[in-house]
């Protein structure tokens, strides 16, 4: 039996994700949570005969603590999008959704899985995690910033440039370090296949660079003020939420992906500063997935010159935004 | 190839979404950024059988296909608006159209007509102009009355043909499965309940006799399943309250529908969905359209399978169907001809 929650159900990212979680067979139970809508979208999605019982929670009653009960995982993309021209930095205003649900699991399902989509990813997990520590609970193997999506990005943008689209899966890039703009940090050094054409073309490669890190904004623009990136991201947020699920319930140990963690949930984070030459408490890593959750932090290995450039930066920019969810105190409760 | 993708590890997509040798399919979904055009849209998107996939819609559309073009899957996708239809239906294989309105509490999908016929019959002269030959997914509803709409305009341009152009109502079925297995505890993967008639309330004709599992509900439960089927998207319109029908759940058959849809144009044999199409087995009795299992091939519909033996109650809800059905396509066939 294996219980998975969305908190966010209803929004634009939280249907189709919800609709791809109910798709998942590993699933046996699914609670929606939203705070409006999120029992029709139950019903909508219980009428697909997956395994998965589908039930929707709003607000009244306890209900996000009714639907995180006995949770396995928990996947969040609550809070709002962004508008053109905002950074994610500018949704900081998800902070405080991020703390009222993060209290909410910390008393309904302590020892769930918890994947963070909220953007500001690089300040939310940090705020999930004081939260988490404040009630006694947190344990950093568990909790998880969905980077996915810019590994996606990754792939698409790289089989683009090398003419071939239809062939983005045949493409693994890693990304590592944030999940905004200069944050994020594709190592094409890495690639497999390797791409010599554009390791070695700096025109090309500074464009696809920028392309991989502002992805975000590329959508944003093109969707002109109706949202960001939803479907997109809950492809990326299905397929981690199944890398997750498949290595703790179905037995597929030893994947390796990327997400945005605690360097502290395994004894790899202190090599991870060493590498980084700072003292941050998350980054983007490789992490070796297994029952546990976070089994390895591994190295992120060899780079070079012109990713160290891009790692200085990003290392820059993350600091402030670690620090501003590690001293979000969230505005005590209207009574 | 898929092992990234959540849906070769669904079971349910993972038996549609089987992969055959290279398949090189052009889909165009029109209402591409509605409600169910958009997790429709995302799920074709990672079925490895459509390398292009045309999203078009008044608005929105460019957008979705930003979005959905990021993921890093075997197809192209791009998104028209507005006046582009023409390029949107360039090249266009398949066309599924979920474009119109949804109801609203208390709406049958009859109430949809006035807006929705305009619409699609917009479309299928578009259609007709630009991608003649394609074959023709409609949700939008009335499906009852749409698809004979459809029709019409083909067949006022000399083109019809009555293999190519489908009402999907693999939700009935879908439903039908899921909603008989909670009352006999049973996977829904295990059921295949027949579902025949039209795709509306008591149009819609569950032959629950026909299955292992159906055969023995009987009196009061029997009635509460024929009824739930029927109106299972009143359910969904009522629980969600003024803000839309079945979008996720419509997506969802819309998706598999077209991936069946293009594995019999590939070649592969045995594929069977429940569709509503021209057919002869109950135009004797004047009704020109209706549902029923549908092998599919490679002109599109290869063989209506009659509906098989039916159970005394089921007679009478086919005759509670068929005069229905009979209005509601002659709504759709007299809406065209009389402009």
């Amino acid at each position: 039996m294996v219980k998975a929650v969305v908190c966010g159900a209803a929004g634009g990212i939280g249907q189709p994700l919800s609709l791809l979680l109910k798709l998942n067979p590993i699933i046996t139970e699914l609670s929606l949570y939203d705070v409006v809508n999120a029992v029709g979208v139950a019903a909508d999605l219980s009428h697909i005969p997956t395994p998965a019982q589908v039930t929707g929670f709003l607000p009244a009653d306890n209900g996000a603590e009714k639907a995180l009960k006995g949770a396995d995982i928990v996947v969040i993309p609550a809070g709002v999008p962004r508008k053109p021209g905002m950074t994610r930095d500018d949704l900081f205003v998800n902070a405080g959704i991020c703390a009222t649900l993060a209290q909410a699991i910390a008393n309904a399902c302590p020892k769930a899985f918890i994947l963070v989509i909220s953007n500001p990813v690089n300040s939310t997990v940090p705020v999930f995690a004081e939260t988490l520590k404040k009630a006694g609970v947190f344990d950093p193997k568990k909790l998880l910033g969905v980077s996915h999506l810019d590994i996606i990005r990754a792939s698409t943008f790289v089989a683009s440039v090398l003419g071939k689209p239809t062939e983005a899966l045949h493409y693994t890039i890693p990304v590592v370090g944030g999940h905004s703009g200069a944050t994020i940090l594709p190592l094409l050094s890495q690639a497999k296949p390797a791409i010599p054409d554009i390791l070695n073309d700096k025109e090309k490669r500074d464009a696809l660079v920028n392309r991989i890190q502002f992805g975000g904004d590329e959508v944003v623009k093109a969707k002109d003020g109706a949202g960001s990136a939803t479907l997109s991201m809950a492809q990326a947020g299905a397929e981690f939420a199944n890398y997750v699920l498949e290595a703790a319930f179905g037995g597929k140990k030893g994947k390796v992906v990327q997400a945005y963690i605690n360097l502290g949930a395994d004894a790899g984070g202190e090599g991870i500063k060493k590498e980084i030459g700072t003292d941050l408490d998350y980054f983007s890593v490789n992490i070796e997935l297994g029952p546990s959750g976070i089994e390895k932090i591994l190295p992120i290995g060899q780079i070079d010159d012109v990713e160290k450039g891009l790692l200085e930066a990003a290392v820059k920019e993350l600091g402030p935004s670690i620090e501003k969810g590690n001293s979000f105190t969230p505005a005590p409760p209207k009574l | 190839m898929f092992s990234r993708s959540v849906a070769r590890s669904s079971s349910a997509l993972a038996r549609g979404f089987a992969t055959s040798a290279r398949s090189n399919r052009k889909v165009a979904v029109l209402g591409a950024a509605g409600g169910i055009g958009q997790p429709m849209s995302l799920l074709l998107k990672t079925d490895p059988l459509i390398t292009g996939l045309s999203l078009y819609d008044i608005r929105g559309a460019p957008g979705v296909a930003a979005d959905i073009s990021h993921v890093n899957t075997h197809s192209e996708v791009k998104g028209y608006e507005k006046d582009d239809i023409k390029a949107a239906l360039s090249g266009a294989e398949i066309i599924i159209i979920p474009a119109g309105v949804p109801r609203k509490p208390g709406m049958t999908r009859d109430d949809l007509f006035n807006t929705n016929a305009s619409i699609v019959r917009d479309l299928a002269e578009a259609c007709a102009e630009y991608a003649p030959n394609a074959y023709i997914g409609i949700i939008a509803n009335p499906v009852n009355s749409t698809v004979p709409i459809w029709a019409e305009v083909y067949k006022k341009k000399g083109i019809f043909d009555p293999k190519k152009i489908f009402g999907i109502t693999t939700l009935d079925v879908v439903r039908a499965s899921r909603f008989l297995g909670e009352i006999k505890g049973a996977d829904p993967k295990d059921i295949n309940v027949t579902v025949v008639g039209g795709h509306s309330g008591v149009t819609i004709v569950p032959l629950l006799s026909q299955t292992t599992q159906g055969k023995d509900v009987s009196g009061e439960a029997y009635k509460a399943l024929v009824k739930r089927i029927q109106f299972g998207g009143d359910e969904v319109v009522q629980a969600k309250a003024g803000t839309g029908s079945a979008t996720l759940s419509m997506g969802f058959a819309g998706a598999r529908f077209t991936n069946s849809l293009i594995r019999a144009l590939n070649g592969e044999t045995g594929v069977v969905e429940p569709t509503f199409v021209k057919s002869p087995l109950y135009e004797s009795e004047g009704v020109e359209y209706f549902a029923s299992n549908v092998e599919l091939g490679p002109e599109g519909v290869k063989k209506i399978n009659s509906v098989g033996e039916l159970s005394a109650e089921e007679k009478e809800l086919l005759n509670a169907c068929l005069p229905d059905l009979a209005k509601n396509i002659k709504k759709g066939v007299e809406f065209v001809n009389k402009a």
